[in-house]
Order: structure tokens, then sequence, then C-alpha cells
């Protein structure tokens, strides 16, 4: 009888292996990634197999070959006399360089019009209703002919470019503009300008410090913007005002010197920005009416003016809510600027279609463009998540 | 996504996931043609005098003609032939994942897409150069006063490169506009975003009458800065079929050499000269030895008539193209068409 009740004790912490769910779950697990490995093996094999049969080369030796193709426009120094490799670095820069900057101006395009579709102003309202019925339901593609076709038929040539400024130039090769030529201040002015804003900052943390401790408040602002600006400018005037510009002239068939926005460039960014504004207009819109009304009543009757109760109660608590589909939106304005090759901006997708043409080695270019996409993605995505983390209701 | 890289992406896919058609056993592209009754021809998406579509989308043209000859020869019916439009970039995917069975669409024949790309080349059917066209308000007359144009021309083509080295060779600068459909490269041309439009002598003569509303206003520079010999292309590794392409383009050039036409062929057909019977079938044997009907090269000859008679319809000086056959004329009359014996 002891015997017995002392084996029945025992049994459950023994069960057959095939009874134990921790073990079971590893077995199983081992075996799906196993399932996974082999898949993947094989249709590497399959790949590999295929191209020998084929007679296709096949390894990425090439991108260590001279590309010999030309590039339109680069943020890096570039010629034909330099590698694939360097070709495709060239589209990564454009790519994120187009990106980069649209998503700054869409999120602010979207939430200025998404603000505007809850004004009390009717005329205002409509306007920004219309502009989002209009562009988020036209495919971009159609969106980006447009635009550049526009930049290309409207303007002139450039023997005959508009000049609505002086050192101006608008004409169909696109925007034309002087830059300042370098000069070793402009790096102490770039450093100036960093160390005013950590100042900016450090005031604005004191003032609100003050300001919990006594109510009084301090023109954080206007301090601010002095310390961004002023200190620059003070490091600008002290060494005599080195400035000089790098003026556009017509040389030839096109403009030499100064900086020029193409209209590929141009149609890209509008399309991208307008098309993308109109989603984060609905989502800036959504979110802000998700926050109760109540909390907009309570705030006015502790007395806070429209805007502080915009600023102080409403956008902190909407915030939380409009950041992950916001990623969302980033994340697609990204993938869309793929889109580019239609209108021929030299982007990533552009410059590996090119280099898979020329090399005949698609396996490699179509793997390629899939890996950045994948990582500037996640990267997109891991940015924004920590930033929902910080921003996210933290329950106490 | 643009339809050439979906097209890509689709090709690739077939790559990865399956075995391919075509390659490696002997002859297996003319046994696919047989089974599928057609051949899957992969031509340009519209150039004119080459592979134009109409706007009841059928296509006629110089490699429109070569396409329906070799249907012609394979199943005695010239409209036995499906044409696949294929921009520039999406060509050789479209030939190495099998999706047609040729290329007959200006390509040009080069070492890298005879090894690397896994392609073999047929008999060039057009001797061709690269050439430069600009407007002529521009006041250009040669290409060497071209430094800082900015130059319209189609990605992934030899075009493309030998742009790249002429400018380098010359120590001048350009920028290129590269944009894969031939509609919005040429629209951009003549909308004035580049000074100048690269291309084939040939096509540029094909964009000027095609696309450009007033073709006097644009001349061709007299400069040819590259060869192009503009051949069909097959998959390497299939040498039954490369036969059968070869042959039928040689059988052509052949007929002008013996002065048969699509008019005289039923006379022709009666003659006594050796080689004509041998080429004809009235003498058999050819076609036994190339796997075809004995009729292969006279039923070409009869659908779209002799070398000479295609070029003179589609690109001569009768034709809107207006293009001397130069290079592109017979040897015996001084050109660098010379076709081998059909015997």
């Amino acid at each position: 009888m002891a015997s017995d009740s002392a084996a029945i004790a025992i049994r459950p912490s023994r069960p057959a292996p095939w009874r134990d769910p921790r073990l079971r779950g590893i077995v199983l697990q081992v075996l799906f990634i196993a399932v996974i490995a082999v898949l993947i093996a094989f249709f590497a094999n399959n790949t590999i197999v295929n191209l020998r049969r084929q007679n296709i080369a096949s390894g990425f030796g090439f991108m260590e070959r001279e590309a010999a193709f030309g590039i339109g426009e680069s943020l890096i120094p570039y010629s034909p006399a330099d590698t694939y490799a360097r070709a495709f670095l060239v589209g990564l820069t454009n790519t994120l360089y187009v990106s980069a900057i649209g998503i700054v101006l869409a999120t602010v395009l979207g939430t200025i019009m998404g603000l505007a579709r809850l004004s009390s102003n009717w005329l205002v309202a409509k306007l920004a209703a219309v502009y989002v019925e209009t562009f988020r339901n036209i495919p971009l593609a159609l969106q980006l002919l447009f635009w550049w076709g526009l930049l290309r038929q409207v303007a002139p040539g450039p023997r005959d470019a508009w000049r609505p400024l002086p050192g101006v130039f608008v004409s169909n090769r696109g925007i034309l503009f002087p830059v300042p030529r370098e000069d070793p201040a402009h790096l102490w002015m770039a450093i100036a300008c960093v160390i005013g804003t950590a100042l900016a900052y450090a005031v604005y943390r004191w003032a609100r410090k003050r300001q919990e401790a006594t109510g009084r408040q301090f023109p954080t602002g206007w301090a601010g913007l002095g310390l961004i600006v002023g200190l620059p400018l003070v490091v600008f005037l002290a060494s005599g005002a080195p400035l000089s510009f790098d003026w556009p002239a017509l040389r030839g068939f096109n403009f030499a010197g100064g900086s020029a926005v193409s209209p590929e460039f141009g149609a890209l960014l509008i399309g991208l920005v307008v098309y993308t504004g109109t989603f984060i207009a609905e989502i800036v819109r959504a979110d802000i009416l998700a926050v109760s009304w109540g909390q907009s009543e309570a705030a006015m009757a502790l007395g806070l003016r429209q805007g502080q109760r915009m600023q102080l109660v409403v956008l902190p608590q909407a915030l939380r809510v409009i950041i992950p589909p916001m990623t969302s939106e980033y994340l697609s304005l990204t993938k869309n600027s793929s889109l580019a090759v239609i209108i021929g901006f030299p982007d990533l997708v552009s410059i590996a279609n090119t280099t898979i043409n020329q090399t005949g080695q698609a396996v490699e270019g179509i793997a390629m463009i899939m890996a950045v996409y994948l990582v500037i993605s996640l990267l997109i995505s891991l940015a924004m998540n920590l930033y929902n983390r910080a921003v996210a209701l933290v329950e106490r | 996504m643009t339809t050439g890289t979906l097209r890509r992406l689709a090709a690739l896919g077939a790559i990865v996931f399956f075995g391919i058609a075509g390659a490696a056993e002997a002859g297996p592209t003319v046994d696919k043609v047989k089974q599928a009754g057609s051949v899957n021809c992969g031509v340009q998406t519209g150039v004119a005098g080459y592979a134009q579509p109409d706007s009841q989308g059928v296509y006629t043209g110089f490699n429109i003609d070569i396409c329906k000859a070799l249907a012609a020869a394979l199943f005695g019916d010239p409209s036995k032939v499906k044409f696949t439009p294929l921009t520039a970039q999406q060509r050789f995917t479209a030939l190495q994942s099998g999706e047609v069975d040729l290329l007959v669409n200006n390509t040009t024949w080069t070492l890298q897409r005879d090894t690397d790309l896994g392609f073999d080349f047929a008999p060039v059917i057009f001797f061709d150069g690269q050439g430069f066209m600009v407007a002529k308000k521009l006041g250009v007359k040669t290409a060497k006063e071209l430094n800082g144009a900015t130059v319209c021309v189609s990605p992934g083509t030899t075009t493309e490169l030998n742009l790249a080295d002429y400018f380098r060779a010359n120590k001048m600068e350009f920028k290129p506009v590269v944009i894969e459909k031939i509609d919005e490269l040429a629209a951009a041309f003549f909308s004035g975003r580049c000074d100048v439009y690269t291309t084939d002598a040939s096509g540029l003569a094909a964009v000027r009458v095609g696309r450009a509303s007033n073709p006097d206003d644009y001349i061709i520079l007299p400069e040819r800065i590259s060869k192009e010999p503009l051949a069909p292309v097959v998959r390497q590794g299939d040498d039954q079929w490369k036969d059968v392409v070869s042959w039928v383009v040689y059988a052509l050039m052949n007929a002008e050499e013996m002065g048969i036409t699509q008019k005289n062929l039923d006379d022709m057909a009666k003659s006594e000269d050796p080689a004509v019977k041998r080429m004809l079938g009235s003498t058999p044997g050819m076609g036994k030895a190339l796997g075809l009907d004995e009729k292969w090269a006279y039923n070409a000859v009869k659908a779209v008539g002799n070398y000479g008679e295609i070029f003179d319809k589609h690109l001569g000086l009768s034709s809107p193209l207006k293009l001397e056959r130069g290079y592109n004329n017979l040897w015996t009359k001084g050109g660098l068409i010379y076709p081998m014996p059909i015997r």
C-alpha cells in the first residue's frame, strides 16, 4: 500500500516524453525549423542548378566590376569608372534622401490638413476634405506622371528660363539656385548651432521646473530662437561675414554652378508628400477625435486657452494613438519611392534594374533590393517603436 | 511596382521554384513550340518600322516579319506566332525564364550577353551604329559639341554604356535621363527635358518619324559612336532551335541573293537551278536536316518575301523611315549581308 501511493505521487513529475508539454514544444519547434531550413536549402540549390544549367553567371563578383553607365543625380561623387557597388550606393543614398525629406514634409502637410479638416471654418474644412479625397483616391503612379509632365511641360527650356529671383532659374531642367561657397567659418557656425540647441533645451528644462515650482512663466520660445539662430550669427559676424555664392549660369546647353532640384526629384517628392499627406491627415484627424470631448471640457474648466488645450491636453493623448499607424505610413512612403523608375529618378530600384540588365544577374540584384528595403523598413519600424514606447501610457 | 519589376519577379520565381523549359537537352524549344502550336517572339513595345502595333493591336515591322517567316517555316502558316512586347529591361529575364522562345528586338550581339547571360545569337539581321539626335534650333553640328548636354537614354542597353564611354573618351560631361518606357523617354526628349536622344541610328530615325510632331525639327548627328550588330537571341545550349532560327534568316537572305521574291516564288520553284531547287524543297533533304518540312524556306519567303523585300517595305527608301541599305546590302552589292550556303 505505502509503496503504491509513493509510486502515484512520483508519476506526475516524470510523464512519458510525448506527454511532456515542454519537451513536446521543443521537439516541434526544432522540427519546424528543420523543415524551413530544408526548404530554403532546396530552393537555393534549385536556383543554383537552374542558373548553371542555363549557363547564367551567378555570385556577387560583378559588384567589383566597373559599372560604365552614367547616373543623372548623385549625392556622392560618382563617375562611370566607378564600380557597380558604388552605383548601388548612389541609388541607396538617393532613395534614403527622397524618403527622409518626404517623411518630414508629409508629416507637416498631413498634420496641417488633418487639423484643417477639424477647423470650425467651413471653407478651410471643406478645402482640406477635397484635398484628402482627391489625392488619396488617385493611384500614386499616375500622380507621379502628372507632376513630372507638369514640371516638364510648363517650364521653358534652359535658354529662356524664368528668373523669379535674381540667381534663381526655373526651367524644364529643374530649379537652379545659388549655394554659399564653403568656408571654414561655416563649420564653426554649425557647431555654434548645435551648442545653441543644447542650451535652448537646458533653458526649457529650467523654465519648466521653475514654472512647476513657482508658477512664473518664461518666454522659452524666444530665448530658444535667440540661442539657436543667434549664436551661429554671432560666429558668422565675428569671423568677418565670409559669404560668397556659387551662382548658376547658363553655359552651353545647361546651367553650371549652383545647386539644382531636377524635375524627376521634384515630381517624386511632390507626389510622395501629397499622396502620403492625405493618409497622415486622416490619421491625425481620427486620433484627435479619439480623445474624448470631456478632456477638452475639463481643460476649459481649468481656464486653458484653445492653443494650450490642444498642446497640453489633447495632443499628448492623441500622439499615443497616432504613432503606430504613422509608422505604417512612413514605411509605405519609403517603399513607394521605388516608383521613381517610372519617371527616371535614379533611386535604388532604377539603378539595380540597370545593373541586372547589364550583368544579367537578376537573382542577386533582386535579392539585394529586397534586403535593402527590408533593412530600411525594419530600422524605421524600430525607431518608431522606441518613440512609441517613450510616449505610451505608463500605468501607475 | 512597374511591370518591368513585376515581370522580373515572376521570372525570378520561375528560376527559384521550378525547373525551366529549355536549356540542357537537345531541341526542347523546337518541341515546345511545335506542341504549343505557335512561336512566342519577344519584340519591342513600339518602334516604328521594326515592331509597331496599330490601333487594333496588330503588329507590323521588320522584326515582326522575321518572326512570321520563322512561324511559316515551322508551321507553314505565318499567323502561328505570338508577339510579347518587352522593354529593354524586361527582355533578357523573359528569355532566360522561357516566357518567350526568342528575341527579335534589335538586341546588340556582345560578348557578355553571349556568355554571362547564357544566350546565343542567330545571324545579324541589321548592322547598325549608335547616333545622337538633337533639335535643329540648338545649332549643334557634331557630337563633339555636346559637352554638358542632358541625354535621354534607355536603361540597361549597350547604348547607355557606349554613351558613357564616348563622353569619357572625349573628356566631356553629360547628364543622363533614363526611363524604361520608350513612350515616356521620347516624350521627355520632345518636350525639351533632354538636349540629346541617343540610340541606334535606325532607332533614332524610327523615333523621329513615329513620335516627333514635326520630324524636320530634329537632326541626327553624323557620328556613329559604336558598332551595333542586331541579331535574334536564343537561349544557349539549345543548338537545334538556334539552327532553325539561323537558317530561316539565311534562307531569307539567300532568296534575295538568288533573286527569289514573294511574287516570282512559284515560278522559281519550277526552276532547274540546283541551288534554288535545294532551298525551295524541290530537291528534298534540307528540311529533313533541320527537322522541318521540306517547304520551310518556300513558306518563309511566301509569307514575307526575301530579306531585301522586308527591308524595303519597313525601313527602306519607300518607307517613312527612309533608311539606305548601306551595310545591310548583300555582300555582292558592297554590303555585309553574307548568307551561308544552303546545301
